[in-house]
């Protein structure tokens, strides 16, 4: 489905990602995980075409993202839903108009036909639909991040979800919030999605498949009950502060390898911001 | 040796810098025409523009005027040309001081305000966003307030020109030159060659000002210092940028005119 095969970024000589691949099959969730200033934004922004990589090559479905035209590339981006890091929501337009964004943009419908579809996404992400005529800095940090969410799934049915730092800075019960809703779309809905993120419970939470980084290099590759037992020093200190709480919820819940552990902690930042 | 290499490596930077402005002006020009265009966006920027740089642009008129009509009424009538004041007050406020005034007042309004806004859309990933959903953010942010600017910067010149013109009139009377006399002069040199003068001006203005801030907002970087520093930077660009451009226009129009 996605695969990004030995690329280099750098940005003003400063290398970003050094051959960097992995792959994410349909219909799975793979998380980037990796300290800050580890480069795992830039991947996502890669994969939308932000960012044009020196070296290597980006599939989307067989296709090399870096050898397509501009507008073929955005209709490849009409197939990806994206959750930026601090939700970006347009803060001139109102929660309905930020939700129905794509589908008064890319299809050119009036804003009375879109209602219903706004308000069902709003419900989806467990909002009230009353919320539509409310302006972004009048919602808490979840509820801004909850509307990103429905923006993005309501951008025409994206069959691949982009998570940015979904949690980050959120109060955690509000991320718990998130994580759940990231859970139940991958369960209800089976789209694939990359998750970028520095907190390993979230990541244990929600991954199919991790990618780790370090420095702009993959450190590990593989499925989360393969990432509890890695014996790299750098994953040894990454997990360090969390190992006793990953064999513990192994034991507990007798995880067959592959499968998605439980969280079992919070970030080693001490918390989920 | 290493000042050599530092000398050149500024050049560089500043002619890639140039680069970026000019393909930058250059895209904007471009999606002028076409679609998509965004007409509830221009006019909510044409608002912006026209209705909230009226006040201020009026009240910079009528004061600059009456200075301007001051100074000249004094030495006119201290060598008894006083009626020609209306003369000279028609060549300078429409040819000269009234399209830059507005310019600048404008840009000191507008160029802030627009890099502060797109710069704010730059560091919390709405461009990026706008990008992700398909939107070419030039023509969804820049164009729109291009051409917002390109009607409402010769409008509001139009109307600067007027007020200071007639203050000047009023400066005449305390000078005891009677309102005829002066407009009888005024309007004898309101002639369509110096109207064509005053009235080019404003385009070439209003393109400076909305894609220099508009280019500063979009390469803003840093947070909130880098978008404070890019405000910054678009003011003082677009108002030097105005009295260059003013220089520039002058000499090529009095050259096509043979002046």
């Amino acid at each position: 489905m996605i695969e990004f095969r030995d690329v280099d970024f750098s940005i003003e000589g400063n290398p970003i990602l050094m051959g960097v691949s992995f792959r994410v099959p349909r219909g799975k969730t793979t998380v980037i995980l990796g300290p800050s200033g580890s480069g795992k934004s830039t991947i996502l922004r890669l994969l939308l075409g932000l960012y044009q990589p020196d070296r290597g090559s980006i599939f989307f479905d067989g296709e090399d993202l870096t050898r397509v035209t501009a507008a073929r590339l955005r209709e490849i981006r009409s197939r990806m839903g994206m959750v930026f890091q601090q939700g970006a929501l347009f803060d001139s337009m109102t929660v309905g108009e930020n939700v129905g964004y794509a589908l008064l943009e890319a299809n050119g419908d009036e804003e009375r036909d879109v209602e219903g579809t706004v308000r069902q996404f709003i419900e989806l992400v467990g909002l009230e639909p009353e919320l539509v005529d409310r302006m972004p800095d009048q919602l808490s940090g979840g509820m801004q991040r909850r509307v990103a969410i429905a923006r993005a799934l309501a951008a025409r049915d994206p069959i691949v979800l982009l998570y940015d730092e979904p949690t980050t800075g959120l109060d955690p019960q509000s991320g718990e919030r998130i994580t759940d809703l990231i859970v139940h779309l991958r369960d209800s809905m089976g789209k694939t999605a990359i998750m970028v993120t520095h907190d390993i419970a979230d990541a244990f939470k929600v991954a199919d498949s991790v990618t780790v980084l370090e420095k702009g290099r993959v450190a590990f590759d593989g499925t989360s009950a393969q990432l509890a037992h890695a014996q790299s020093p750098f994953i040894n200190e990454f997990l360090a502060p969390f190992r006793k709480a990953i064999l513990a919820a192994q034991q507990q819940f007798q995880m067959a390898p592959g499968s998605p552990a439980p969280p079992a902690a919070s970030s080693p930042e001490g918390g989920r911001a | 040796m290493l000042v050599m290499i530092a000398i050149v490596e500024r050049f560089r930077r500043l002619v890639e810098t140039v680069q970026d402005y000019t393909l930058f002006t250059i895209e904007t020009l471009r999606c002028c025409v076409g679609r998509p265009f965004y007409g509830r966006e221009m006019m909510h920027q044409l608002h912006f523009a026209l209705i909230g740089s009226l006040a201020i642009v009026l009240i910079s008129a009528v004061v600059a005027g009456q200075a301007l009509a001051i100074q000249l009424a004094r030495e006119l009538s201290n060598s008894g040309a006083k009626s020609q004041l209306g003369h000279f007050m028609v060549i300078s406020v429409v040819r000269a001081l009234g399209p830059v005034l507005t310019g600048m007042v404008v840009a000191s309004r507008m160029s802030a305000g627009i890099t502060a806004e797109l710069g704010a859309m730059r560091s919390s990933d709405q461009i990026d966003a706008l990008v992700a959903f398909g939107t070419d953010p030039i023509r969804r942010l820049v164009v729109p307030r291009t051409i917002a600017l390109l009607i409402a910067l010769p409008i509001l010149t139009v109307l600067g020109d007027a007020l200071a013109v007639i203050g000047g009139g009023f400066v005449g009377m305390q000078y005891h030159l009677s309102w005829e006399s002066y407009w009888i002069g005024a309007l004898q040199f309101l002639t369509p060659k110096n109207v064509m003068v005053g009235m080019l001006k404003p385009f070439f203005f209003a393109i400076l000002i909305v894609t220099t801030a508009c280019w500063k907002g979009f390469r803003s970087e840093g947070g909130a210092k880098g978008v404070g520093v890019a405000t910054t930077e678009s003011v003082v660009i677009a108002s030097v940028g105005i009295l260059v451009t003013d220089v520039i226009c002058t000499r090529v129009l009095f050259r096509i005119l043979g002046w």
